[in-house]
């Protein structure tokens, strides 16, 4: 269980969060949505201390994030996998070698083990034979594909997934999603999906939050969400320009 | 006036902590340095970036660095019969000063760019957070093993660039405008000491972590924006020449 306590995080002058408040259950995937610049990817960097907030904690299996030194704080970073928007793969590896990076920096396995883990994995997610391409010579799809496989490698308990579908076609959208229900459907993670990928990602969702105005507007599960009188969810869910969200 | 003085203010608090940032950086990579495990194959690997990458630019300029020497050397003692000191001149020049300042200038266009800008790319596509988020410290996989390669190679090719420059002014002065081989070398015998060579390579050691440090930290903390990586590469090269300069000063000084 991941809790998110009334979380403040300020940049240069511009509040982005104002108190957000938002539980993440586990085993579950909860999408939190909203407009751009909203500062969902910023909630999401707090989910992992990737981020630090100016006030607020963020309460991991009980422990605040927030307060752990170094050495804990990499202890609990080994729970969560978590897939850029980008993919962030290191580009001066092999899409194998990025995929066995932390199997090779964080254990103790033998080099004939992390082949066999990484070729596993790799086949689920579609890259047989893939491997020794570099980042810079496949799609952007591929690249997808291959941070997942690095994200799920160490078998994390949590994954958070950063705008998985931005910049593919519709096709390469609904095969990515497909690809994180089959995944959690294998390995049973808690997932955290940061998008604005509507509706597509809702048939991925257990639960949706709607991040507005520096605070959560609205959670719930899936079908309640979508059927939310909150007229800040309706308003985005429809696209209007009229209504009590301000379109830039 | 209260204006002007609160912007003088902002402008030097602002770069005191830039300052203050980067030798904590500084000492953040040395202290990860002594953190097992140890990275020496990253540690070789950029070894092989800095050194065996920048040879043929070190080796072109300390050449031609020679060469000139050679030229002007021989044309300027020759006004007062005083040729057979070329290679006396030639050497202390290049041993104790233009040999480090030179092929440190070269190191850091050729590789010293390239490192802030491959970090500065990681940075702007979050690949420095991917290994955060793997609970990996980027300082000590990307930053300390580069610096530790600095400390290595820039001596090495200073070496190289001085030994080179000294055959390109034998080439000109002895095989060109007729000066005696015997008295180039006899020259150099008789007027370089221990310390000149030695001065020369403890600046080249300085101006190899005053390059990798500078060029890792402006690329490791790169805007986050597409003018980010540009940034970083040119204020990277600029810093890392007048801190060259800069300190060569103060060694000199302390060294004659």
């Amino acid at each position: 269980m991941i809790r998110v306590i009334d979380l403040y995080k300020n940049f240069a002058g511009h509040q982005v969060l104002k108190g957000v408040n938002l539980d993440i259950e586990t085993g579950k995937i909860t999408t939190i949505i909203g407009g751009s610049g909203s500062g969902k990817t910023v909630l999401l960097k707090h989910l992992n201390a990737l981020l630090l907030p100016d006030r607020g904690s963020v309460l991991v299996d009980g422990k605040d994030i927030t307060k752990l030194g170094e050495s804990a704080l990499n202890d609990m970073r080994q729970k969560f996998g978590v897939l850029f928007q980008g993919a962030a793969l290191l580009d001066s590896m092999t899409i194998f070698d990025n995929v066995a990076f932390p199997l090779r920096e964080k254990t103790t396995l033998g080099e004939g083990e992390i082949r066999q883990r990484v070729e596993e994995r790799l086949a689920q997610v579609g890259l047989s034979g893939m491997g020794y391409k570099y980042p810079a010579e496949v799609s952007g799809g591929m690249k997808k594909r291959a941070g997942l496989a690095r994200a799920l490698v160490i078998e994390p308990q949590i994954i958070l997934f950063d705008e998985p579908t931005t910049g593919l076609d519709p096709l390469l959208g609904k095969s990515i999603h497909d690809l994180i229900r089959k995944m959690h459907a294998t390995f049973g993670f808690t997932g955290v999906v940061v998008s604005h990928d509507i509706p597509a990602v809702f048939r991925i969702s257990d639960r949706v939050a709607m991040l507005a105005n520096g605070v959560i507007a609205e959670v719930g599960p899936t079908e309640q969400f979508v059927a939310s009188a909150n007229p800040m969810v309706r308003q985005f869910l429809q696209g209007d320009a009229e209504g009590p969200l301000a379109v830039l | 006036m209260l204006f002007i003085v609160r912007q003088i203010g902002a402008v030097t608090t602002a770069h005191l902590f830039g300052m203050g940032r980067g030798f904590l950086f500084l000492l953040s990579a040395f202290a990860w340095v002594f953190r097992p495990p140890a990275k020496l194959r990253l540690i070789v690997k950029h070894i092989k970036e800095i050194g065996v990458d920048s040879l043929s630019v070190v080796v072109l300029s300390g050449a031609f660095t020679g060469m000139v020497l050679g030229l002007q050397g021989y044309y300027s003692l020759r006004k007062f019969n005083a040729e057979s000191w070329l290679g006396s001149a030639v050497a202390l020049a290049l041993l104790r000063e233009l040999g480090p300042v030179l092929s440190a200038f070269m190191v850091t266009g050729r590789t010293g760019s390239a490192m802030a800008a491959e970090l500065g790319t990681m940075r702007v596509t979050e690949q420095i957070d991917a290994l955060y988020s793997m609970a990996i410290n980027p300082v000590k996989y990307l930053v300390s093993p580069r610096i530790i390669a600095g400390l290595i190679a820039m001596p090495l090719l200073t070496s190289i660039f001085n030994v080179v420059g000294i055959y390109g002014a034998f080439l000109i002065g002895v095989e060109l405008l007729g000066v005696s081989s015997g008295s180039y070398f006899a020259g150099m015998e008789g007027s370089v000491v221990f310390q000149d060579v030695y001065s020369g390579l403890l600046k080249s050691v300085s101006f190899g972590l005053i390059i990798t440090w500078v060029c890792c930290y402006k690329g490791f903390n790169a805007p986050p924006m597409a003018t980010g990586v540009s940034q970083a590469t040119t204020e990277s090269v600029v810093l890392s020449f007048v801190l060259i300069l800069v300190w060569d000063y103060f060694l000199t000084s302390i060294m004659l």
